[in-house]
């Protein structure tokens, strides 16, 4: 699967450039170095490949189709793409990850599984993925997310995961995600922990870009048979850890011809005091075990974030991007809750389409970024909206 | 030679005491301190709170969450603890996390700790392979030994290796698991007790995690130099204040 090891991937080490690593503490340390000793072992092996493979194209829906967007092309002229990651079983990109991950658990003989969520996508695909392996699922869930995402909780319950409110600290994903470390250190031996994006010690950030990479695989042979190139202008997405960015950036990621644009969660406003946006107000620091940009206070604590989609919440992003931002190979540019929403909107009424709110974040840039005619662009619409008709109805008076 | 490896060296099982600075109310640092020792405690960690603390339960999650809705702040320990040595003289080591060292900047950190007096450092999340690589010459240079965890999943070969890098004392900890008061330890715990006792390590070794009471504390010093006391005393200043800890102290050692 890594075929390319270039300066943008990640290194022996686990970094990239000066971001990354694994900052955990020793009880950790058994369970992540038997994963950093393996994963790219058993990534290649041929059954694993195989039966990855077979899953994504069987039961996941794959490959999802790279569309044309006609009527947004002609509004915005330029040539829009789309690459439907809505289409995919269970509504979005995260179970490119969680279908890679409980292959690897099994391989390495865990009979347990925890995992975090923030809106419950992570959750729904977890939950999903332990139901077809007939493993045990448990979920880490902030209690205020719990309230506020009834439905993935449902949804949950009825693939036959367990869900933990996680109470601690500011009872959101963060916390979700200590609950989870904290549950893998109490249960060394038997669990595998299901990371939800690029984040997390290494080799967490790599193994599950890797996974999602499936996303950039196909956009260029997709590309390849519609317009005779197989590299984009740009490649738009938006970021919470940065997973589906990850995943659609990464065979483009050493081609610096391919314009690459994150899209993060400005919320009220980047100086509002209720925003998400890491790259513009976080500085670098460790979370869940990597050295990264995030969110926190002069005096290192880590600070509660706001985005009106629940997956953008989150205050750091993975080391890759952190990277990508530091190096300038990305562009960073911040939404607001208000663009995003009418984005959304927009793609409704034009396409036919109803994105996930994250994903309306990636097309609000079409409006504040110009681009030339034929510049070919693909934004990955990395969920579909039926999760957030409630905050859609909320917000429109629909 | 510093206070923590003098205390090592007198004949005695030790007992040091965790307590999370700024709880339960934000001026107890000191006095906590003074408390402590004349109480019989033989070395004290100050918990540096921290809103993310991966490592660690429920009791210390919830002391240091009031701890920073008190106000505790890096730069206000280091101010509490500014004329600590002239009124104490029992082994001082810092806990904390990493992020907060790294925002205040470590070498500013380490410089801090030596003019105050701090003796050792504890950052369960500072990976001992960076620590070599980058810091190690820093906290030597500044007198401060830092203490490595060992589990009971640590490799023979990695336990090697966190001696080698010991200057003081491994912090032993009892069982795959966060920080909370446990009322007694199994077969699985003593037998890893005595596994690590018979590698005859240069470090002396010191259990944390899980000791509350006097019974863990003889299961735990039958094979170990000492141990560290965290949940159980968050617990009982929680109950009791900070006035007066002797019983506290003397029913783990002695009852
Ligand atoms: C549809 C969708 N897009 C994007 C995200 C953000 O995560 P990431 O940045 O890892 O892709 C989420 C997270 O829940 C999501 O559900």
């Amino acid at each position: 699967m890594k075929d390319l090891k270039m300066s943008y991937h990640v290194n022996k080490k686990g970094y990239y450039g000066e971001f990354g690593g694994a900052y955990i503490p020793e009880m950790l340390y058994p369970n992540v170095e038997e994963l950093r000793l393996n994963y790219q072992k058993i990534m290649e092996e041929p059954d694993f490949k195989s039966e990855f493979q077979q899953l994504l194209k069987n039961y996941v829906g794959r490959p999802s189709p790279l569309y044309f967007a006609k009527r947004l092309s002609e509004k915005y002229q330029a040539k829009i793409y789309l690459k439907r990651e809505d289409l995919n079983h269970t509504g979005a990109h995260k179970i490119n990850n969680t279908i890679g991950q409980i292959l690897m658990a099994k391989r390495l003989g865990k009979t347990r599984i925890i995992a975090e969520t923030g809106a419950g996508q992570h959750g729904v695909a977890t939950a999903t993925v332990c139901a077809l392996m007939d493993i045990q699922c448990i979920v880490y869930m902030g209690e205020i997310d719990i309230k506020r995402q009834a439905p993935n909780v449902a949804r949950m319950k009825m693939l036959g995961a367990e869900v933990r409110p996680a109470t601690s600290g500011s009872k959101t994903l963060k916390d979700a995600t200590n609950e989870a470390i904290r549950d893998w250190i109490n249960n060394p031996s038997d669990t595998h922990y299901i990371i939800g994006s690029v984040v997390g010690p290494h080799p967490y950030p790599d193994m599950v870009a890797q996974f999602q990479s499936v996303i950039s695989e196909e956009i260029q042979w997709q590309l390849q048979e519609q317009e005779g190139t197989n590299k984009p202008n740009y490649v738009i997405a938006c970021v919470g850890g940065g997973s589906n960015a990850a995943g659609a950036y990464y065979h483009f990621l050493d081609d610096e011809s391919v314009n690459l644009i994150a899209v993060e969660a400005a919320g009220l406003g980047i100086k509002s005091g209720k925003s998400a946006a890491t790259s513009a107000l976080g500085n670098e620091g460790i979370i869940h075990g990597s050295k990264t940009l995030l969110m926190q206070t002069k005096d290192g604590q880590i600070t509660e974030p706001y985005s009106i989609s629940a997956g953008l919440d989150y205050p750091g992003v993975g080391p890759m991007h952190a990277h990508l931002f530091q190096t300038k190979r990305a562009e960073f540019i911040a939404i607001s809750d208000d663009e995003a929403m009418n984005a959304g909107l927009e793609l409704c009424k034009m396409e036919g389409i109803i994105p996930a709110i994250e994903s309306s974040h990636a097309f609000a840039v079409l409006k504040k970024k110009p681009f030339k005619p034929d510049d070919i662009i693909v934004i990955n619409l990395s969920g579909r909206g039926d999760k957030d008709l409630e905050t859609y109805i909320n917000h429109f008076n629909l | 030679m510093n206070r923590i490896n003098q205390k090592l060296q007198e004949n005695k099982k030790l007992i040091s005491i965790y307590f999370t600075a700024g709880y339960p109310e934000i001026d107890d640092t000191v006095t906590i301190i003074q408390n402590l020792e004349k109480s019989g405690a033989d070395i004290i960690e100050i918990g540096l709170p921290f809103s993310d603390p991966l490592a660690d339960g429920p009791t210390i999650q919830a002391s240091s969450t009031q701890a920073l809705k008190n106000g505790m702040t890096t730069e206000l320990l280091f101010r509490q603890l500014e004329s600590i040595r002239k009124t104490v003289n029992i082994p001082l080591i810092i806990m904390g996390y990493f992020n907060p060292i790294m925002q205040y900047g470590v070498e500013a950190f380490c410089k801090k700790c030596r003019e105050i007096g701090i003796d050792g450092l504890i950052i369960p999340d500072l990976p001992i392979d960076v620590y070599e690589e980058q810091y190690q010459t820093l906290f030597e240079s500044n007198n401060l030994s830092n203490i490595f965890l060992i589990t009971p999943q640590t490799s023979t070969e990695r336990i090697h290796y966190i001696d080698a890098m010991s200057t003081s004392f491994i912090y032993m900890v009892s069982s795959a698991s966060t920080t909370g008061a446990q009322s007694g330890f199994g077969n699985e715990q003593k037998y890893y007790f005595k596994r690590i006792s018979e590698m005859k390590l240069n470090s002396p070794l010191i259990v944390g995690f899980g000791i509350s009471n006097h019974e863990t504390f003889t299961q735990a010093t039958e094979y170990a130099n000492g141990v560290i006391v965290g949940s159980a005393f968050i617990n009982h200043i929680k109950k009791n204040g900070i006035d007066n800890f002797k019983k506290f102290i003397v029913n783990i050692l002695n009852k």
